[in-house]
């Protein structure tokens, strides 16, 4: 199978699914002729033009506002946010609008709208640039919240976001955006529904649950483990909400053993959520040790590479949280 | 500009049944029958009428939580209204939203917004879904001076502005924003004049003057198609408190007597029968008709279902 980078992948899905549905427009800043503060949207001003790629000037709020606007009246926008932190300026149209019209107009209308934003750190983007938000968004009925790993996922995962008929918010990882995978050829028009997790590896003794850039990362510690005869299952939830619940307690209940790893800020992470659906069911009585979480430091992101590296779990920590329960 | 008898008495028609409404609405206050809040618009009748009686059904309208006027104007029906208010099954949004999110979407109301300054942005995205489909519709962004003051308003005008979308923007000045005074809130008088620094078109008219408030939206409907975004600013008079719990301590009686005398419901009665357009007797009949409305409603509302907990994850998500 060919391979492209995570990027493009997401530009792909975009541009197979606007030549699918006239209604579906794309706004944001920088998307035209600059292509995208990451070059996602590169080529696409081209083959759509200025009625459907929108180059908006610096105003997130009615980016945002707009998209639920468009929404709620016909089209299914997807918005672009250049950095996820920037959801600060557009909460009010996410949370008290879109999340919320549905429910409050008694199911008159529905609000058909993906709103993309890359998260995460290690590009040196310092504390306003890097965070990993996401525990906000998914704790807020209405929205729907998917975070892909690999190219594979995001393409499919973009896709299936971009038919659904609710707002969803779709976190990208800005360090994954050069990040090479399988892919099908374009025009193979597969997609992956929302809330049915991936398990990456399986395993017997360990589970480990992760989404996002730690995917990898909690690949790599099972790699490490594997070694010393040590059989870990990672499963990559993709989709925070809805999420899969069957898929982590079934695991649960193989292993009897569970860290949950996340870049995003241990308090108030979803990790404690993730951790929680695991302890709150029958897998409660399978289970040999506490469930470990192992999240970001309760800091901002520093702008020092060492010191950025080392506040959010890195192959070491995450290794070190496995041991503690074997 | 002629306006027909039948559009006359229709106007004064809804105009009489928001007063009623209000009115009904906070008796039933008092009596206990409300769970929950209301903002009323009594003295504000003829803002939400003059405006969405110049429009189209198929022309979008984003209202406020002060909205009343605005949805009896764009042709809502009564009885939901009010049945929403109470709470009901039966009402626009099921008992979900209560009466700061009436909404009908068949009518072209895009809901009314209980976040000050919440809907004008999604006005400027119902604009540019008429736009992109080629409609020749506009989309009015109601709020009001409080909402001005918002970030949401300068973004929503800036972004319009630079797209050239068909929204017309309806500031209703009813001078307080809460407790708050404009004249404490921002350092102009007219706030029509923060239309220019977007590079549009803003003016300010008497919003107790509903055939005023008509026919300037009848030629801002044409402006805005063919130009643009326009801002429109209503001066008018909230003459309840802001909400059922309101002691009013941040204004004379002086001050709100005087803007009694100015009802723009009574004006637009003398006005009729000065230009003798209608009757004594005819519009007595409407005002007995409207009161009739209401009365039904109430009746409408309160014989409707309660909504069942069991439904209450329908419209979280649509499928």
């Amino acid at each position: 199978m060919r391979e492209i980078t995570y990027a493009e992948a997401i530009n792909e899905a975009m541009s197979e699914e606007m030549r699918r549905d006239e209604n579906i427009i794309f706004l944001g800043e920088d998307i035209g002729v600059y292509g995208g503060a990451f070059g996602v949207s590169r080529g696409m001003l081209d083959e759509f033009g200025e009625e459907r790629i929108l180059d908006t000037p610096i105003t997130e709020l009615a980016i945002v506002g707009a998209a639920v606007g468009a929404a709620m009246t016909g089209l299914r926008p997807v918005a672009e946010l250049m950095f996820s932190d920037f959801i600060t300026f557009a909460m009010d149209p996410l949370v008290n609008q879109a999340a919320k019209t549905r429910f409050q107009f008694g199911g008159q209308a529905s609000v058909p709208m993906v709103l993309r934003a890359p998260g995460g750190s290690g590009t040196g983007a310092a504390e306003q640039h890097s965070q990993s938000l996401e525990a906000w968004v998914c704790h807020v009925p209405g929205l729907k919240v998917v975070i892909p790993s690999t190219p594979y996922d995001a393409k499919g995962l973009l896709k299936t976001a971009i038919r659904d008929n609710n707002p969803v918010v779709f976190l990208e990882q800005k360090l994954l955006y050069r990040t090479r995978g399988e892919v099908p050829e374009p025009g193979d028009d597969y997609t992956i529904p929302l809330g049915v997790a991936d398990i990456r590896k399986e395993g017997n003794d360990l589970t480990i649950v992760t989404y996002g850039r730690m995917v990898q990362r909690s690949l790599e510690v099972a790699e490490k483990f594997t070694s010393e005869g040590v059989d870990i299952e990672v499963i990559d939830i993709r989709s925070l909400v809805p999420l899969d619940k069957e898929c982590l307690i079934r695991s649960a209940k193989k292993t009897g053993k569970v860290v949950i790893v996340h870049e995003a800020c241990q308090t108030g992470g979803y990790g404690g959520e993730l951790s929680s659906v695991i302890v709150d069911s029958e897998a409660f009585f399978y289970l040999d040790a506490p469930v470990k979480r192992v999240g970001g430091m309760d800091v901002p992101i520093p702008y020092n590479p060492n010191l950025e590296a080392q506040v959010v779990p890195t192959v070491d920590s995450i290794s070190a949280a496995v041991r503690e329960l074997l | 500009m002629k306006i027909n008898k039948e559009k006359h008495l229709d106007m004064y028609l809804k105009m009489v049944q928001t007063r009623k409404f209000e009115e009904k609405a906070a008796k039933l206050f008092v009596q206990g029958k409300v769970h929950g809040t209301a903002h009323f618009c009594i003295g504000e009748e003829a803002t939400g009428i003059g405006v969405c009686s110049a429009l189209e059904n198929e022309d979008y309208i984003l209202q406020t939580h002060r909205g009343h006027n605005q949805g009896i104007g764009k042709n809502m029906d009564i009885n939901r209204m009010m049945a929403e208010f109470l709470g009901k099954e039966t009402g626009y949004c099921k008992g979900k939203g209560g009466c700061m999110h009436i909404a009908d979407f068949s009518k072209g109301s895009l809901g009314a917004n209980g976040i000050v300054g919440g809907g004008i942005p999604l006005a400027v995205g119902a604009a540019l879904s008429q736009k992109y489909r080629k409609k020749d519709n506009i989309t009015v962004g109601f709020f009001g001076d409080g909402a001005a003051n918002e970030g949401s308003f300068h973004e929503a005008l800036n972004l319009a502005s630079v797209w050239k979308l068909p929204v017309l923007f309806v500031c209703t000045n009813n001078y307080y924003g809460m407790s708050m005074n404009v004249n404490k809130s921002m350092n102009i008088d007219d706030i029509s004049i923060r239309a220019k620094s977007y590079g549009m078109k803003g003016l300010a008219i008497d919003g107790n003057d509903v055939l005023k408030v008509y026919e300037e939206t009848i030629k801002a409907k044409k402006y805005v198609k063919e130009h643009g975004p326009m801002l429109l600013v209503l001066n008018t008079y909230r003459w309840m408190g802001h909400s059922k719990s309101d002691p009013q301590a941040y204004r004379t009686k002086e001050e709100v007597r005087e803007w009694k005398e100015k009802c723009p419901v009574k004006r637009y009665n003398e006005y009729l029968l000065k230009e003798g357009i209608a009757s004594v007797d005819e519009l007595a009949a409407l005002d007995v008709r409207a009161a009739q409305d209401i009365e039904s409603a109430v009746d409408y509302a309160e014989s409707s279902p309660e909504p069942r907990i069991e439904n209450i994850l329908d419209d979280v998500y649509a499928d």
